[in-house]
């Protein structure tokens, strides 16, 4: 009863050192914009601006490109924070790799640029680092982060531009496409699954929970709660149409109505669901340390 | 009475996952991959330090002991047979560790000498090799950290309960890593960090 409070009091001593030695590193903010600013350096209006511009260039070139600056990147040397970071934020599309992440560490007096396997052949390192020079060093110098920021992400831009790279996906083909190849598994999944909860539940019990799951999983790959309800619905009926059939599998009027009804996929995913609430997230690019570091 | 031979089905499936089969061949693969890519930079370095030393050779032809430490190193990296087999002999790998190691003190001396020089240092070509070389020393960290954490991650799986009986089964054993003792000798260069540096590197 007594040692309790001691122990509550002990244990945010206790942690940190036993957890990470002298010094935590320091841990990578959540990607919630393009533009994250940990210092409150830039002004909201100049954060406006400088997303503006990334997310007209994502929009037309599929690049992503993202900010971040920090105040200092603690124990770590910024290039191994950096690496750390775009590990965690995945920026780039997927398979083309065209994420590129500006690193400013004010206090640090530290900048870098980390391009993704994609974009190594066009920001080479030699290039990386002549941005660095001569468009955005001397202007952190003089303590323009804005300024700064704006010029290397418009020569990041102009170099990339020069490149040929896929074109940008719309937002809301990007995930469907996933969900359209793992289609047939899905709907084998669904066909054992359901004839299993139909033995365990009943038929109509069965069905609904079939239709329950259905439903939850296309929720929670749209994100859009009337989806997950189509589908979920859609999903009952044809649960309930295979138990009706019979002898099972070969009710190929169930199935066929079930499938050319649209269920899936249909109009609920193209509404733009993902990606179009303002939110940013990485594409799953992949990063392997290129890129330029600097100090001014 | 399907629906319980499905189920049965379905368990006797997951028991044949669990032993750890797949699990094993996924992260075998998993390190042959970042060894590659290891192999990849440390070849992409090597291929630098000729140019390296051409150019500063040109500055600084006096520094002889530097310029031959530096030739002299990458001679060494040239003459082992870097294959992906490599990780599967612990002592090779050692060996081919501390050359690289070697390589690396080597170049980190070079760039500290070249600190005297400011000729040099204001030259275009040298820049490039100079961002070039850290570049890559960076992708080769990054590299390395990857296939550290694969070879753990594979080593984990092989030793833990019911998978280490396959791994044995199998003959599949640890994979050296790359030890902490090549990384103490990486980072003892500090000898050479001493270097009266002109410019304070603009604080």
């Amino acid at each position: 009863m007594r040692r309790a409070p001691l122990l509550v009091a002990l244990a945010p001593a206790l942690l940190p050192g036993g957890a990470a030695g002298a010094q935590a590193p320091l841990a990578v903010p959540p990607l919630g914009a393009r533009v994250t600013d940990l210092t409150g350096t830039l002004t909201a209006a100049e954060q406006g601006q400088l997303e503006q511009q990334l997310r007209a260039f994502e929009e037309r070139k599929g690049t992503q490109i993202a900010v971040l600056m920090v105040a200092s990147t603690g124990p770590e040397d910024i290039a191994q924070y950096s690496i750390r970071v775009v590990e965690a934020w995945k920026l780039g599309r997927k398979k083309v790799d065209d994420g590129v992440l500006v690193l400013v560490a004010r206090d640090d007096h530290a900048v870098r640029i980390e391009v993704g396997y994609g974009l190594e052949g066009v920001v080479t390192d030699v290039l990386a680092s002549r941005i660095l020079d001569e468009a955005m060093k001397p202007l952190l110098r003089q303590g323009q982060y804005f300024a700064a920021l704006q010029a290397g992400t418009g020569q990041l831009m102009k170099l990339i531009d020069g490149e040929p790279l896929p074109p940008p996906d719309k937002q809301w083909s990007r995930n469907p496409r996933g969900l359209w190849n793992s289609l047939p598994a899905l709907f084998f999944v669904f066909l054992i699954g359901s004839s299993v909860l139909r033995a365990i539940f009943g038929r109509v019990g069965g069905a609904a929970v079939a239709g329950g799951g259905v439903g939850l999983i296309a929720w929670a790959i749209s994100h859009i709660v009337f989806a997950g309800l189509g589908v979920g619905v859609l999903g009952f009926l044809l649960a309930l149409a295979l138990g009706l059939g019979g002898r099972g599998w070969s009710s190929g009027g169930g199935f066929g109505g079930g499938l050319g009804g649209g269920g899936f996929g249909g109009g609920g995913f193209g509404g733009g669901g993902f990606g179009g609430g303002g939110g940013f997230g990485g594409g799953g690019g992949g990063f392997g340390g290129g890129g330029a570091s600097g100090r001014w | 009475m399907r629906a319980i031979a499905l189920v049965v089905g379905l368990v006797a499936l997951s028991a044949l996952s669990g032993c750890g089969y797949n699990r094993i061949q996924g992260q075998d693969e998993a390190i042959k991959a970042n060894w590659s890519e290891v192999l990849n930079q440390y070849q992409r370095r090597a291929d630098l330090v000729p140019n390296l030393v051409a150019t500063v050779k040109g500055f600084a032809a006096q520094e002889q002991a530097v310029l031959l430490g530096v030739t002299e190193a990458r001679a060494k990296v040239g003459t082992i047979q870097a294959t992906p087999e490599l990780v599967n002999d612990a002592a090779a790998f050692k060996k081919f560790t501390a050359a690289q190691g070697e390589l690396s003190s080597a170049l980190k001396s070079l760039l500290a000498v070249t600190e005297n020089y400011p000729q040099l240092k204001s030259d275009a070509n040298f820049l490039a090799l100079q961002s070039q070389l850290e570049g890559t020393e960076n992708r080769i960290t990054v590299a390395r950290n990857r296939y550290i954490e694969a070879v753990r991650e594979y080593n984990v799986t092989i030793r833990s309960f019911p998978s280490n009986l396959t791994a044995k089964m199998f003959s599949y054993s640890e994979k050296p890593n790359f030890a902490v003792e090549n990384e103490a000798a990486i980072a003892k260069p500090p000898t050479v960090e001493f270097n009266p540096a002109p410019k304070p590197a603009g604080q």
